[in-house]
């Protein structure tokens, strides 16, 4: 195993500006927001603008970073000092962490240039642009951070940025439920995060990821490091819906499409599989904590996939999908270095595909007058061919359809974790045949049988402001996945930032690339597939949703989590307030009030009492302290 | 130059000449009380920055024999941790001031009125509740008590202290009872109570340690050290502590705070929660760990479980309340647990944070009341469940609002998570349980702070709501220096911890702690690169 390359302090070139990717979207949301009414009218091309601006400067660095040495890879540098003695803000290039800015930056403008045709009809399209760089800007400090404390306000700053946007439509208490949901889960995982933080500094007294070294954190217990490891996994879990903190994902869909696609798609649901990978330093000495996070990650791209199944809400259907997609990501990232070219490479694909997709769905949308049940649709290929093209790239992508992009990413998870433990594997391939039918039946239920369409639903093909993403990012879902697994070329580019495995740890190479996990997957997914088409492609399906079976009311309730999180916590939760709030004004003060009255013998009456002679009871004791003073001063004389 | 004096001089004679306005000039009374609090506030920034952070412990200090026969002094002076807050008084009063300019007129509400100022909208039901007293009187008892606000963070001679302490209390206690809400004279009456019996027992642990210490003075620097025996550290310690616990407020000496806060004038409430309460917190990190360094010790488990519990018991309480002013008390008891956490955490971080707490928790707190009294005053009503959709209406007033929340449910990038996040971690270098148990405090604040949001400004419109006007000239001027500090401070803290991490380095040495080390490497590796 070779151990990341050592981080460098050099402040030159365009890296040494790359914080202006930071500060640009900023800006922008600043003047969007204290610009007001005023700048209604060029506002969203000023977003646009910032984005872009983030994206070239995102490039620039890239190249810069390429034209080094790997082993010179990872350049940070000091901003200004933060907390005197504890931690500077500063910003870390390197492989991992420029992967992502290329992501956020190259999906988001292209997520801000649909946004100009998605949102043109909202009054308030100059404020979503704002949060759309305010999102943009804390997900890159997210990612750029060199240190966790930075790495923390980013983290909580695009969890701000999710909210705002959630709940952009507020007038609507669906959509300020699930932003409020959201922000409370999230602080849930938060609060697992920031004790990791504390941990991190008692144990090694520094937050920078320069310090915090294979060899540094070798040094400490592995009960200390599994528990650093679990609590950091916790904070990931609510970032990125995760199981046990899922449930906020599926609500969060009340948000403008856009949003869906950029924030709970395509970036900041990643960003867990990012705190995993930039700790790996941590969990690769915690095999514990590794295992967690290979479970959770199973356990969740299943539960994602079941709920994707029994969906008819078509952003709720891709949520789940997200969901179990992630789950892909944190499983191979639970796989140490052998691992994590794959679930960062897949997080890219996916960032890719996914967004094509919910943008996809969000031009069906624009075109059926918002209306997300898939029981109304159909037959929407022949009307809006573009869309419906890019639509079926994407989802070749993500069932693994050969060649494609996801098929490469998420075969090299499934067949590390094969290698890695059996058990994992094959519930790895189980998923990706739910994945196979999950999405076919979105893709029939939308695109193709018989009209379904509400009376005045005229459906028609989206403007080029919001084609020409949907043409850009299927391209990425077509290629970039062969282009970044064949000949390892991602795993050796990320190398430098988060090592190379063992030999051993990696998966024997196959003849052709396929071996029986492959062949498996391929099989289920086929067979997915095909169910999907005898179910919902060849047979008529109801314009409402039949009862179904146990199961699948289980799937559409999402496998019972919210009544869960009801039962064990809200309804206790309000009980527990309840009584505080009584206990506060009888018991407490009650207290306080009958001692007062005891002590002064007025005997309870402090509420009824004239104020006047209540007063005249505060001179007394003024008196009486007086008097007490005399008394004292007396003595000491003596 | 006698900076502090004239601080204190100045405010004093501004309320002077304001109370001897002839009657009816109310308008000049506010023009000339926000002029007088913003030349406080210049001399203020004039002597912030003549103040070395590395240099004397105390400076610009003043020492004049008041009561010789006692040794008791007219001594004044600052370190960094009385400077940031009286720079926190300074800056809170004009802002304050801005903000009450309607709030002498009438305790809760002006009729809501529509876009066009005229109709009053149908079903608003508002008790207006008349002030005791005239305007101007109002602004000449706030420059009172800015100039002992001052006062009681700049003595050095704790009988001085202790005459500020108890003297603050009238100019408040006025504020409560004649400008107040409809149940003003219980909640004023209550505060007092409270505050003299605390301030009672302070004062028999002033004379008591006096008179042990032997020394015939009162002065806090020749005091420190002086009382060597366990017992009675922990007898003295115990009045001055409980003061301030009652000051703070404490669980469960909290009581108080609510009905006060809530009856109070928007602007007092700010004032009383952002500075009056802040002397308790200061007072345990000034005084009882200094002079009583054996007793902190012996009574720090007692403490950190107060201080958790307080955290904990105060964030669940606040979600439980139907009206916006009880709800925000909630939040401070909540925050007032944090600050005592850190104070007895005895950690560099811990206290630096705990300081720095008592600043921002001015700022956010301040925002939050002021901007709920701009909601109030509109609608005539401090209940939640009267509002609904504001964010449709008055988007600016929603958005202040959302950012004052933020702030205080410790939002990284603004101001008071800075200081959330090292008592926090400076409270986990010594004791990590209390410290993960207060951390659940964070989740709990995004509770409180957002489902208030959600009830009174998203959703739809609420009919009473639907005449509010935005945010108004005056009404930004007061939010927006808030706003911009919180950010500030939020990205770039180094200003206020370069003053103040001297100060409470001295603090730690004399009440004889030192920080623990972290257990592993790279401090190591750090120093012996050096």
């Amino acid at each position: 195993m070779q151990s990341p390359a050592e981080i460098v302090q050099h402040s030159g070139g365009v890296i040494g500006v790359s914080w202006l990717m930071i500060a640009l979207p900023l800006l922008g949301a600043a003047i969007l927001l204290l610009g007001g009414r005023r700048t209604n009218k060029w506002g969203h091309f000023l977003g646009v603008a910032m984005s872009l601006g983030a994206f070239v400067v995102a490039v620039l660095s890239f190249v810069e970073l390429l034209g080094l040495n790997p082993e010179d890879r990872r350049r940070a540098f000091e901003l200004f000092e933060f907390i005197p003695g504890m931690v500077n803000m500063g910003m870390l290039i390197d492989p991992l962490s420029i992967s992502f800015a290329l992501l956020i930056t190259g999906v988001g403008s292209l997520i801000h240039i649909y946004s100009i045709g998605y949102m043109s009809h909202d009054r308030d399209r100059r404020r979503f642009f704002a949060y759309l760089n305010l999102f943009v800007a804390a997900m890159l400090l997210l990612v750029l951070s060199d240190n966790y404390v930075g790495l923390f306000i980013g983290w909580e700053g695009v969890g701000l940025a999710s909210y705002l946007l959630i709940g952009f439509w507020q007038h609507k208490p669906s959509a300020a439920t699930a932003a409020q949901k959201a922000f409370i889960v999230n602080r849930v995982g938060d609060f697992g995060l920031l004790i990791g933080i504390f941990t991190i500094w008692t144990t090694f007294g520094s937050l920078a990821f320069a310090d915090l070294t294979h060899q540094v954190t070798g040094q400490a217990s592995e009960g200390t490091l599994t528990a650093i490891g679990l609590l950091l996994l916790l904070g990931a879990c609510g970032k990125s819906a995760q199981l046990p903190l899922q449930s906020w994902l599926l609500d969060a869909m009340e948000g403008p499409t856009p949003v869906s696609a950029l924030i709970h798609a395509a970036t900041m649901v990643t960003a867990g599989v990012y705190l995993v990978v930039r700790s790996g330093a941590f969990f690769e000495a915690a095999p514990t904590a590794q295992l967690v996070v290979t479970i959770v990650g199973v356990a969740t791209l299943l539960a994602g996939a079941i709920i994707g199944c029994a969906k008819d809400d078509i952003k709720k259907g891709l949520a789940g999908s997200t969901m179990s997609q992630i789950g892909y990501m944190m499983l191979g990232a639970g796989l140490g270095p052998a691992g994590y070219a794959f679930a960062i490479g897949h997080l890219i694909t996916h960032g890719f595909f996914k967004a094509n997709m919910f943008l996809g769905a969000g031009s069906v949308m624009h075109a059926m007058n918002d209306e997300v049940d898939m029981r109304r649709y159909g037959a929407l290929f022949s009307v809006m061919k573009v869309t419906a093209v890019t639509f079926i790239i994407g989802y070749l992508a993500i069932i693994g359809f050969p060649l494609l992009s996801g098929y490469y990413t998420k075969e090299g998870i499934i067949e590390t974790a094969m290698h890695h433990n059996e058990i994992l594997g094959w519930l790895a391939v189980l998923g990706a045949g739910l994945t196979g039918f999950y999405m076919s039946r979105m893709v029939f239920m939308t695109f193709f049988g018989k009209k379904r369409w509400a009376e005045d639903a005229h459906p028609h093909e989206s403007p080029a402001v919001m084609t020409v993403p949907l043409i850009i990012l299927s391209i990425g879902s077509i290629g970039l996945g062969a282009y970044l697994v064949l000949g390892n070329r991602f795993l050796t580019f990320l190398s430098p930032a988060v090592g190379l495995p063992q030999p051993a740890d990696m998966p024997e190479p196959h003849v052709f690339g396929v071996g029986p996990a492959a062949l498996a997957t391929l099989a289920l997914v086929a067979a997915g597939a095909a169910f999907a088409w005898f179910r919902y492609g060849a047979a008529e399906v109801p314009a409402v949703a039949p009862r179904g079976s146990f199961l699948t009311t289980f799937a559409r309730r999402d496998l019972y989590g919210d009544a869960l999180n009801e039962a064990l916590l809200m309804r206790p939760g309000q009980w527990l307030t309840r009584i505080a709030v009584f206990f506060d004004s009888r018991g407490v003060d009650g207290l306080v009030n009958g001692l007062a009255a005891g002590i002064g013998g007025t005997s309870g009456r402090l509420r009824r009492v004239q104020t006047g002679y209540v007063r005249s009871y505060a001179l007394s004791i003024l008196f009486g302290a007086a008097a007490v003073v005399g008394a004292l001063l007396y003595v000491g004389n003596m | 130059m006698p900076w502090l004096s004239i601080l204190m001089a100045v405010p004093v004679l501004g309320a002077v000449g304001v109370a001897l306005l002839p009657k009816g000039s109310d308008k000049l009374a506010k023009q000339v009380a926000l002029l007088v609090s913003l030349v406080v506030l210049g001399l203020t920034v004039a002597m912030a920055v003549q103040f070395s952070p590395n240099g004397n412990r105390f400076q610009f200090e003043e020492k004049y024999s008041w009561i010789p026969s006692f040794g008791v002094h007219y001594g004044v002076a600052v370190d960094g941790i009385a400077l940031v807050l009286i720079a926190l008084s300074a800056i809170l009063v004009p802002i304050v001031i801005l903000a009450s300019w309607h709030d002498a007129e009438g305790a809760v509400a002006a009729p809501v009125r529509d876009a066009k100022g005229a109709t009053e909208t149908a079903d608003v039901k508002t008790e207006v509740v008349p002030p005791k007293r005239s305007a101007k009187t109002y602004f000449a008892l706030l420059l009172v008590l800015e100039a002992m606000m001052i006062g009681v963070f700049a003595a050095t001679d704790i009988f001085l202290f202790y005459v500020f302490f108890e003297a603050m209390l009238i100019p408040m206690y006025f504020m409560i009872g004649s400008y107040g809400g409809v149940q003003r004279s219980y909640a004023a009456v209550k505060f007092l109570l409270y505050s003299l019996f605390g301030g009672l027992l302070m004062l028999v642990a002033v004379i008591a340690l006096y008179v042990v210490a032997e020394k015939n003075t009162f002065m806090f620097p020749e005091l420190i050290g002086a009382i060597q025996d366990p017992t009675t550290q922990k007898w003295l310690f115990a009045g001055f502590f409980i003061a301030f616990a009652i000051k703070a407020p404490l669980w469960p000496f909290h009581t108080w705070l609510p009905d006060a806060a809530a009856q109070a004038p928007a602007g007092a409430a700010v004032l009383l929660v952002g500075v009056l309460d802040k002397v308790g917190t200061y007072g345990m990190l000034r005084f009882c760990l200094e002079l009583f360094p054996e007793a902190s010790k012996f009574f720090t488990p007692l403490v950190i479980v107060l201080s958790v519990v307080g955290i904990i018991y105060g964030a669940i309480v606040a979600i439980g309340q139907t009206d916006m002013k009880r709800l925000i008390a909630y939040t401070s008891i909540s925050h007032f647990g944090f600050i005592a956490l850190g104070v007895f955490a005895m950690t560099q971080n811990a206290q630096s944070g705990a300081t720095l707490y008592m600043v921002n928790h001015g700022f956010s707190t301040g925002a939050l009341f002021l901007v709920a009294g701009f909601l109030i005053y509109r609608r005539g009503s401090a209940q939640i469940a009267d509002y609904g959709g504001v964010q449709s209406v008055a988007p600016l007033l929603a958005g202040a609002f959302l950012i004052a929340g933020l702030s205080g449910l410790s939002l990284p990038g603004l101001a008071p998570f800075v200081s959330e996040f090292m008592v926090l971690i400076g409270t986990y270098e010594r004791y990590a349980v209390p410290a993960i148990i207060g951390a659940t405090g964070v989740i709990l604040a995004a509770i409180y702070i957002l489902w208030m949001y959600k009830r009174t400004m998203n959703g739809p419109t609420a009919e009473s709501v639907k005449g509010f006007t935005d945010l108004n000239g005056r009404e930004k001027w007061v939010v927006a220096p808030l706003i911009a500090l919180i950010v500030a401070f939020g990205f770039y803290p180094k200003p206020l911890l370069d003053v103040i991490n001297p100060a409470v380095d001295k603090t730690l040495t004399n009440a004889q702690v030192t920080d623990k080390q972290p257990v592993s490497t790279v401090a190591e590796k750090k120093g012996a690169g050096q």
